[in-house]
Parts: structure tokens; sequence; C-alpha cells
């Protein structure tokens, strides 16, 4: 079997890709899906939020997928459901497996990566304490609570301060359960502004900002964890325990792109995001195979999601009408507390109207400017009152820039203050 | 006179800002840095609404599907929100249901729709 573009991940990502691609003239396309059903991680998140820059309204996660879910059937694009993909090789042979076809090989001409991240687990935080039942990661508590319809405990303590972990402070109220604290190990939360207050503060659910876990007690099921104050090196500070009874404890300690088939392709990762490093197409380090949505890197709004993808599924298409190009990359070097770009190169040859870079900064930042430098001239620049780690920048680099700069050799992304 | 401590959604800055209310009527906001905080502020303190969304039981689904998510069709006063969350335990959906059908009308008396935000087969 061969066909143009395989999609592995019928999330947000790979739908809005497929859609992306279609429009663009590409139509032989197939998404791989291991789930059920398409739509993702969308199918769990009931909550409202979603779509507000998208579609200019607020929708329900299953809402904002079903429009995507009808974009793709629409145009009778192909796909695989129940369906993991093994393995990618350097030709792109995509291996996948199902119980109703077995093992099969399938080739394509260009691949977009779209399978999104998972939850970092207890294992990788190293909490101490007892293995109960009764630790879940908050994306686990919600697929129990919205799809299998359980609850997975009464009395909650919830690590970390992630918009999951928000989410399901207050979706656990909801159902009935007490929700005693959420504690963060940052000075800061992770979490959506919006989110603390109408997850949180609605239901006068306290954020301890400094705090984390130091202990899990209970043999069978948990009974209770122990949480203390932190220092300026996230070290607990002796003498500031305290207990909390309670029967479950959620992690939502951060999201972590899966990239096992990318890295055993050869896909060059960038260490930061946990993606693979892209260029302005949002392809990887290898021809054809591109990269869009929280698998490159994670996002907070589901809308940028859709957009990248889009990008990465007309580029996709762009790849297989023209094949190999040779490329002159230049490397999108950053200052000034920038954690890292995506694209980290661009060729401006292949920008065509303008070219979003999308970046996160490592810590609360107020009043400043980010100025975009070609060549040791100021391109751009962009007041922002505020920036905070949990929320994505961007900057769009136009092609009248590029254009402006026709030898461009060096491009630089500044946080300067303002 | 009365004062209300908010923090602001409408950006990260999250604004401290105190809202003074003189017989239920705002007549100052405070601590916001734009008008968005102004506008919250003042619609926070005098009618607070919230979107509810959760999930009911569905039974005959072809999928094997238990629950079908829902929301209120608009804003909830929040004062009314775990009235809501109370009688949608007493709810079952039949499938199929699709997205926008009403799962239960006129929920706990408030006046609001319960719709299905999920199409179940």
């Amino acid at each position: 079997m061969k066909h143009d573009l395989i999609i592995l991940g019928g999330g947000p990502a790979g739908l809005a890709a497929a859609i992306a691609a279609y429009d663009a003239g590409l139509k032989d396309i197939l998404i791989v899906e291991r789930d059920k059903e398409l739509g993702g991680i969308l199918n769990q998140c009931i909550h409202n939020g979603f779509g507000l820059h998208t579609f200019s309204e607020e929708l329900t996660g299953p809402e904002y997928a079903a429009r995507f879910i009808e974009g793709v059937k629409a145009r009778e694009i192909p796909y695989l459901l129940n369906t993991m993909a093994l393995h990618v090789s350097r030709d792109k042979m995509v291996t996948l497996i199902n119980r109703t076809d077995g093992i099969q090989t399938v080739e394509a001409k260009a691949i977009i990566f779209a399978m999104g991240c998972r939850e970092r687990s207890r294992g990788a935080l190293n909490i101490p304490g007892y293995r109960p039942a009764g630790i879940y990661s908050a994306g686990t508590a919600q697929r129990l609570v919205n799809i299998e319809g359980f609850l997975p405990g009464r009395e909650v303590v919830i690590l970390g301060s992630g918009d999951i972990g928000l989410i399901m402070a207050r979706r656990l109220t909801l159902e009935g359960a007490k929700v005693k604290v959420v504690a963060e190990l940052m000075p800061y939360s992770g979490g959506l502004k919006r989110n603390i207050v109408q997850c949180l503060d609605d239901y006068g659910i306290p954020l301890k900002l400094s705090h984390t876990v130091v202990d899990i007690r209970g043999k069978k099921r948990v009974e209770g964890v122990t949480i203390a104050a932190v220092d300026a090196n996230n070290r607990p500070i002796p003498g500031t325990e305290e207990d909390y009874t309670c029967d479950t404890l959620l992690l939502s300690c951060g999201l972590i792109p899966e990239n096992e088939l990318s890295r055993e392709m050869g896909v060059a990762i960038n260490p930061v995001t946990n993606g693979p490093t892209v260029n302005e197409s949002l392809e990887t380090s290898i021809p054809g195979v591109f990269a869009a949505g929280n698998v490159l890197h994670v996002h907070d709004l589901v809308d940028f999601v859709s957009e990248e993808a889009a990008a990465a599924g007309r580029a996709a298409a762009a790849y297989v009408r023209q094949g190999d190009a040779k490329r002159h990359e230049i490397p999108v070097r950053f200052e000034g507390g920038v954690r890292y770009t995506v694209p980290s190169t661009i060729d401006p040859s292949f920008v065509q109207d303008a070219v979003t870079v999308r970046f996160r900064v490592g810590s609360v930042m107020k009043n400043r400017i980010v100025s975009v430098w070609m060549d040791g001239e100021r391109a751009q620049k962009k007041r922002r009152q505020i920036m905070a780690p949990g929320e994505m920048e961007e900057i769009k680099l136009t092609r009248a820039q590029f254009d402006a700069h026709p030898a461009l050799s060096e491009l630089l992304i500044r946080i300067e203050e303002a | 006179m009365e004062t209300v401590q908010l923090i602001c959604i409408g950006c990260p800055m999250g604004c401290p800002m105190t809202v003074t209310l003189e017989n239920g009527v705002v007549t100052s906001v405070t601590g916001n840095t734009c008008k968005r905080g102004d506008i919250y502020a003042r619609k926070e303190v005098t009618a607070p609404t919230r979107i509810v969304t959760s999930t009911v039981r569905v039974t005959g689904s072809q999928t094997g599907a238990v629950t079908v998510p829902c929301k209120t069709k608009t804003d909830l006063p929040k004062g009314d929100i775990f009235r809501c969350m109370r009688a949608l335990t007493g709810v079952t959906a039949k499938a199929p249901v699709h997205i926008g059908d009403v799962l239960a009308a006129n929920i706990a008396g408030t006046g609001v729709d319960i719709v299905a935000t999920k199409d179940v087969l």
C-alpha cells in the first residue's frame, strides 16, 4: 500500500493537518488513530473555552473536535481507527497494526507526526512514599470521570497546577468530591489565569505555590499526603510539612511530547521542547517528515494547535508536489529569557505570506519588548505587558520583512526592557 | 458600602482588582490595567454566570459509550451550579444522541436547557 501523505494521530493536530493538506490539492491521505474514535484528547475535555480564536465562540472539547471531524468526513479523507503505528523507517515505510488487518507496512511520500503528548508520571517525579491505589495523572482521572463514568475518589489532593489539574479540581468538585488543595512546586502556576479563577477560586480551593508533596501514606489505598514548602532550589523546607488526609492524589506536573516513533526514525529532537526541531515549514530534520501540535511542543490552546497543524498540512502538500528541495536555512537565535522557538530554522524562500514563530519564556516578565533583529537591524518590535511561562507567545515574520533583507544571515528574537 | 476583591481573567497579567459597591451598584473599579478588567469586574460582582459542563449517563449506545458530555445551553447564575449538578444525576439519555439535542429542559427550574456536546451513536 502507498499514500501521498500519512498522518499519525487523529486528534486536533492530525485532523487540521489532513483538512489543510486536502484543500491544498493533496487527495491521497491516510489518518492513523489508535483510539476507537477521532478527536484525540478533546473527547475527554468536556469543559468549554475551546475555539475562541478559531470560531469566535466558546465550544467544549468534543464540539471543537466535531467541527474538524466533520471536515475530514465531508472530504472523505480515509482514516484507520484502533490502529497503532509501530515503526516508521527512514525511507518513510510506516508499520501499522490493528485487529482486523494485522500488521501492514504502508509507504508514504510525506508523513506528519501528530501524536500529541503524554503526562509526566509519578515515577518521573520521584515522590517518596508507598505505592497505593488512588494516584492518578490528572488526564487519567479526566478520562475516568468524563468517558468511563467513574469518580476516582472522594477526598483529593492535586500536585501541579497545570491546566488539566485545575480543570479536574473543578470537575471533581462538581461531581461531589472534596478537593482539599492544589500544590505547585513553582512560584507561579503553569495554568491559564482563567482556569485558576474559574476552577479554584470559584470553589474556594486553595492553591499553594512553592509547595510539593514529600510523602504519600497508605498501603492499599492512599490515606493521606504530606505537603511542604520548597526553597528557591525547589528543596523541601524542614518544619513546613502539613498533612492532608485524602484517598486520591492527582498529578498534573507537565506534559511530554510523545516522540518514540520520531526518535526511532532518527528525527533530531530539541532537548528543550522534547519535540522535533523543525524549519519554517514545520519539517523535521528528515525531508518530507513534518510535525505539529503537542508532539512538536506542548500548547496551551487547541486553536493554535489547529493553526500550526494546518500549516504543516499545506507544507506537506507542497512537498509531495515539489519533492526534495535545496534549502538554505537560517537558525532562529534567541536571547533575553526565551526558552525555545518553533521553528528553529527558517529558509526565507519557503515563507509565503508570513511565518509564525512560537516561543515560551522561562519566567514571569513584565513590561517588555519582543524584538526581531535581522542582520543587526530591528525588523519589528512588539510590546508585551506581561509574559509568563504558562502562556505561549508568538510573533509573525512577514514576507515583506524577509524581502527587505534579501541576503539575510542572522535572525535574532530578543526580549528587551521596555 | 461593600468592597469585593477580584483577579481579572482577561489576560495573564491577572490584575488584582477592588470593586466598590453601594447598595448593589458598582461605584468604582480599581487595580485594573485596561478596559477589559473593568467590564469583567462589573459583570462578575453584579451577575456572575458560568456555562456548566458535565456528563450524563447514556443507554443503548452502539459504540459502547456510557456517558454523553453536555452543557448548559446558556450561562447559569453562579449560585445555581450545584443545584444544576444535582439534578443532572437523575438524567439519562438514550442513544443515538446528537450535538445540540436537549437532554433535559429547564434543569432544576433554572430556565436553562442541558444540551449534548457530542454525537453518541
